[in-house]
């Protein structure tokens, strides 16, 4: 898969207008991590509703296309969802989500950086830890 | 070919294996020179001959390996101290220069800095050439100066000269900035730091592989390179220090070879360098390293510069002309060291990295192992390109048609 594929308009688009990005007033959860490869950076908050439902969900950030363009596009699929489906959300659905591009080693961090803060944030609120092994396995 | 003709590079690119490998189907073209060069067939020769025939420990061998290992390891001391114009006795074998400015941390700093001083370095630095000094300005009780820059990216000496009246104990420079390429005034720093009462630390990454140095005439008191940014090995660099300084200090690490004596209660320290070289040294890279030091001097490190001053012309003439992109640091290729760091609309540079490699360019992207002056800079993160022997106008055209390939996908 070339670069003109991992590019598509579909990533440019969030990359360069993306949803959900800004700051919550009020919100149960914030969490932030940064790529120290690329620099990447993301922080989402999050307001959890009846249900343990998300709320609100929003996110700021910088960064890579990849990086910034996944974060966006995973508080729109967050939305509304239950937090048990956070703890089910794996990396081969975020891959899906980026409509699969063959990333290489160095680049599926930056993709998978979004995961990794949504996925923090909603185990620290349910009292749990999460270990980032999606992101550590997928470098090799 | 379109050549620098400065000197042959066609043939130059012949003496390197590694260019003749493909990366994605395209022909490789390396502007990562900065990060680290590629070897030549002479230095990776000089490794294998060494492994193969004469392996063996040095200095306490009396059979004829370790009468040869030990010549060539100290032979190879005198080429990389010749090389940047000093004496194999003020040459200390590192592993680069981040273990140099490690060593002048504890071996002169633990002892010379106290409580209240100041230290100096600048905003354009490596942190190589940052963070030892904060952990001496932290474990002392000192405090840690920047010199500041004007917007050209060259040192705002204003701001030096104000430092200097603060009577500042440690001044660490570099020679020329990894990002920018800035080559700053370092005979004058120096001696300007030197009568202010400082010692002097230049940071020499980016200049000995690429242009003519000389320790005596900078006049610093320390100067520090490493191996695999000039053709070398990695693993193997330099610190080079006034001998009647390194004499005073106290060693970096205890252990074999830095001892004269060993008693229960106290030892007596080798003589210089080899009070700084304890254990079992890195004979075979040390050894690249002079074949490296050989094969530079036989192209000319003066050809060198000069190939470099015509590429980065080449480079900004023809980089400029691409719309959104923009370069950081001094535009004039005569007060600049080969390397380009620049930002290409709102491509991000791990974005533009990726899509050139795909073109088989290699670029580096990032912060350049310098926070404090991405800061400066107030962006994230640059692209950067930076050349060495074997590169030609015909890797710059390579960088054109990819960033007009990154410039179609992005739809700039």
């Amino acid at each position: 898969m070339s670069s003109a594929d991992i590019y598509r308009e579909l990533i440019l688009d969030y990359y360069r207008n993306p949803r959900n990005f800004g700051k919550l007033e009020k919100f149960d959860i914030d969490a932030r991590d940064t790529n120290p490869l690329c620099g990447d950076e993301i922080e989402m908050q999050i307001r959890v509703g009846e249900g343990e439902k998300i709320e609100e969900i929003k996110f700021v950030g910088k960064g890579c296309a990849i990086s910034q363009a996944s974060a966006s596009m995973l508080t729109e699929l967050a939305k509304g969802k239950q937090l048990e489906w956070v703890k089910q959300v794996s990396k081969e659905d975020v891959f899906k989500m980026l409509g699969n591009p063959d990333l290489g080693p160095s680049r599926v961090k930056c993709a998978l950086l979004g995961m990794k803060v949504l996925k923090t944030g909603v185990y620290g609120y349910l009292g749990a830890h999460y270990e980032d092994s999606d992101g550590s396995d997928a470098k090799a | 070919m379109l050549k620098t003709e400065v000197f042959d590079v066609e043939k130059v690119r012949e003496d390197f294996p590694i260019l003749k490998r493909q990366v994605h189907g395209k022909r490789l073209v390396y502007l990562d020179n900065a990060a680290t060069t590629q070897k030549p067939k002479a230095v990776i020769d000089a490794l294998v001959d060494y492994y193969s025939r004469y392996n063996s420990n040095v200095h306490r061998s009396v059979h004829t390996l370790g009468e040869e290992a030990t010549a060539a390891y100290e032979a190879a001391r005198g080429k990389a101290a010749r090389f940047v114009g000093a004496r194999a006795k003020e040459l200390v074998f590192v592993r680069g220069t981040t273990e140099a400015t490690n060593l002048v941390r504890y071996a002169w700093g633990e002892q010379n800095v106290k409580k209240g001083d100041i230290l100096v370095t600048t905003l354009m630095e490596h942190h190589s050439n940052i963070v030892p000094w904060q952990l001496l300005a932290k474990s002392r009780g000192a405090k840690l100066k920047f010199v500041g820059l004007q917007p050209d990216g060259t040192l705002d000496m204003g701001s030096f000269e104000n430092l200097l009246s603060e009577a500042p104990k440690l001044v660490a420079v570099t020679h020329c900035s990894n990002v920018l390429g800035t080559i700053n005034d370092v005979v004058t720093i120096c001696s300007r730091a030197r009568s202010a009462g400082a010692t002097t630390v230049v940071d020499g990454a980016q200049s000995v592989p690429h242009m003519p140095v000389d320790f005596g005439s900078i006049g610093c008191d320390f100067y520090a390179y490493s191996g695999h940014k000039m053709l070398g090995p990695t693993g193997i660099g330099a610190l080079v220090g006034r001998k009647s300084l390194l004499e005073e200090m106290e060693p970096f690490q205890g252990g074999g070879e830095m001892i004269k004596e060993v008693f229960l209660d106290h030892s007596t320290w080798n003589d210089v360098p080899h009070k700084f070289e304890a254990g079992t040294v890195n004979i075979a890279d040390a050894i690249g390293l002079g074949a490296a030091v050989d094969y530079l001097t036989s192209l000319g490190m003066d050809k060198e510069r000069e190939h470099e001053i015509r590429l980065n012309d080449y480079a900004l003439q023809t980089l400029q002309s691409i719309k959104g992109f923009h370069a950081y640091g001094p535009l004039d290729s005569g007060k600049k060291g080969g390397v380009i760091s620049f930002n290409f609309a709102d491509v991000h540079p791990h974005d533009l990295a990726t899509i050139l490699n795909e073109e088989g360019i290699a670029i580096r992207s990032g912060h350049h192992c310098a926070q404090p002056l991405m800061n400066w800079l107030d962006v994230e993160a640059t692209s950067r390109a930076s050349f060495h022997v074997y590169n030609s106008y015909d890797d710059v055209d390579a960088l054109k048609a990819g960033l007009q390939k990154a410039g179609a996908i992005f739809k700039i």
